[in-house]
């Protein structure tokens, strides 16, 4: 790609205790199970914006300043809705409580549950965010525990207001991606796009996780020839071979109605047009939900379970996976839709890459680039990339997505069982690199 | 993306690499629309819907289908050139696709 724009401008970002920085500062109030769910929601409810019953053009959510860093943090609701122990959601919560873009962290526990509060409030704690744990059955029910709740979200986004931004490098800038809705367009025009984009980010030093091997089914041996190592190359093989048999034990593949309607008729088809999204950069490394990649790069996420299928459907939904790629630490989320797929995330904000055109036209409102014009004419797989990489800067520079603006803040955690990644996936990094990055298993 | 821009395909079908055998409708194109495929005019038997594929020459029963030069599935009958290829004729190597339609659905509906 020639034609990128010059340098692009500087980034800030909210300095953390680990070394890394983020590009928002949320306040994540993350219930520990679905009994503590409304709860958690009413506290974070009395922060957005106020309805006005006699105004029709209200969209809950709707935003009056358009710069993140100009308006005081947003206030995230997250969670996990099972009262079963897990190890991977507690690494995903642990990893998302913790992560660059969130400043604080408010824990709303039921009090019986069996995720570990303790555990988790002093990981935060030991970051130096501001937390706290509200336990519904000792604070006294549903209204003290909204009180409380409510009161020290107030208190403690004044004191994150007070919190300046310090300069931040590409380089340390983490970019995932995602597909949802897709149809027979998608490998045409979005994926390509951010496949651009993701070459450009990596040429200038960022971290790129592109995922989903059961959508990368028929790709491992194209992708075993871009690894950077032999033996991570067929670690590359092994993981699709893994998501190809769990996919097979489960029935079906990860592919929805609307994908067929759309024109994809076979997995393997769907698959390359979503291989796109990842360029043409080598592949340093496989990384697993929780894991954060030591080096920038291109990284693969494993997203299928290891060992037989205990849980059901990986990733029931787009959102699964964006929490994922969160908790591996991306800023943000470049997703691309045919179909039309309309959510944001929270704690990292989701960019979305229209790949129909048709699409476009009747979601406008919700996308935030028109890749599918490459079909009518009207721009360029490379203009498309270009335009992909300079939102992509300018949304971590705190410009807000439509799907930001328009207040989505989709959180889904699930169930699921990982063997931590071998020593064949990960680039060795030299003890004087290692820094704040190190991929520490709980 | 390559488009083959040449005067042998229809500038309203993709061809997205050299040794593809199916070709993308870039739009919507409606049953009875006359289009170049490979120098050949071939008349449309049936509407095409944006991002649908058409065979690019006559496919033999499990002949694979090349999409951006790799195979996608084979086809479970024969296949005219300028042929709508779809769950109708187009099945994966891997796992089955289900849509809502009648014999391709996963849930079943019970008529007890």
């Amino acid at each position: 790609m020639n034609e990128l724009s010059s340098e692009p401008a500087p980034l800030r970002g909210y300095l953390r205790s680990d070394g890394r920085k983020g590009i928002r500062n949320v306040i994540a109030v993350a219930y520990l199970v679905e009994c503590a769910h409304h709860v958690a929601r009413e506290i974070v409810t009395r922060f957005g914006p106020r309805y006005d019953e006699s105004d029709a053009d209200a969209v809950a959510g709707d935003f009056d300043v358009a710069n993140a860093h100009d308006e005081q943090p947003d206030v995230h609701l997250i969670g996990f809705p099972g009262c079963y122990p897990n190890a991977y959601a507690e690494k995903m919560l642990a990893r998302i409580a913790t992560h660059p873009n969130v400043g604080a962290v408010l824990f709303v526990s039921l009090g019986c549950e069996s995720m570990n509060k303790h555990y988790l409030a002093d990981l935060v704690r030991e970051s130096g965010r501001p937390v706290e744990v509200l336990t519904i059955q000792e604070t006294g029910g549903t209204r003290s525990t909204v009180m409380r709740g409510v009161d020290w979200v107030k208190r403690t986004r004044q004191a994150l207001r007070a919190q300046g931004t310090v300069p931040m490098q590409l380089s340390e800038l983490v970019v995932g991606t995602v597909c949802g809705g897709s149809d027979g367009t998608s490998g045409m025009t979005a994926n390509p796009a951010v496949g651009r984009a993701f070459d450009a980010l990596i040429e200038r030093g960022a971290t790129c996780v592109f995922e989903e091997t059961g959508e990368l089914v028929g790709c491992e041996y194209h992708m075993k020839s871009r690894a950077a190592r032999p033996e991570l190359g067929d670690a590359i093989v092994e993981c699709v071979a893994k998501a190809a048999r769990y996919y097979t034990i489960m029935g079906h593949g990860s592919f929805a109605v609307g994908n067929a309607d759309g024109g994809l008729t076979t997995q393997e088809e769907k698959s390359r047009g979503a291989y796109a999204k990842s360029g043409a950069s080598p592949i340093v490394g496989i990384v697993k939900p929780g894991d954060v990649p030591p080096t920038g790069g291109l990284y693969l996420l494993d997203v299928v379970p290891d060992g037989e299928p205990r849980f059901g459907f990986p990733n029931i939904s787009d959102n699964a996976e964006i929490g994922e790629l969160i908790a591996c630490g991306c800023h943000l989320i470049l997703f691309t839709t045919g179909r039309g797929s309309v959510v944001g995330s929270a704690v990292s904000p989701v960019i979305k890459v229209c790949a129909n055109p048709d699409t476009y036209r009747k979601l406008s409102g919700d996308m935030d680039v028109d890749a599918g014009r490459i079909l009518e004419g009207r721009g360029t797989l490379d203009e498309l990339g270009s335009e992909v990489f300079d939102l992509t800067v300018d949304v971590a520079n705190g410009a807000r997505s439509k799907s930001e603006m328009l207040g989505h803040q989709e959180f889904i955690l699930t169930y699921k069982a990982f063997e931590p990644v071998g020593p064949a996936c990960l680039p060795i990094v030299p003890a004087a690199h290692a820094g704040g990055l190190q991929t520490e298993r709980l | 993306m390559t488009t083959m821009t040449s005067p042998t395909f229809d500038p309203r079908l993709i061809l997205l690499a050299p040794e593809d055998n199916c070709v993308i409708a870039a739009t919507t194109l409606e049953a009875g629309t006359a289009l170049a495929i490979d120098g050949e005019t071939v008349v449309l038997a049936t509407t095409i819907p944006l991002a649908h594929k058409l065979a690019r020459r006559p496919l033999a029963v499990g002949e694979k289908v090349v999409r951006y030069g790799a195979p996608i599935g084979h086809v479970t009958a024969s296949v005219a050139r300028g042929e709508h290829l779809h769950m109708h004729n187009l099945v994966s190597d891997y796992l089955p696709t289900y849509t809502h339609d009648e014999g391709h659905s996963f849930v079943s509906h019970d008529k007890r």
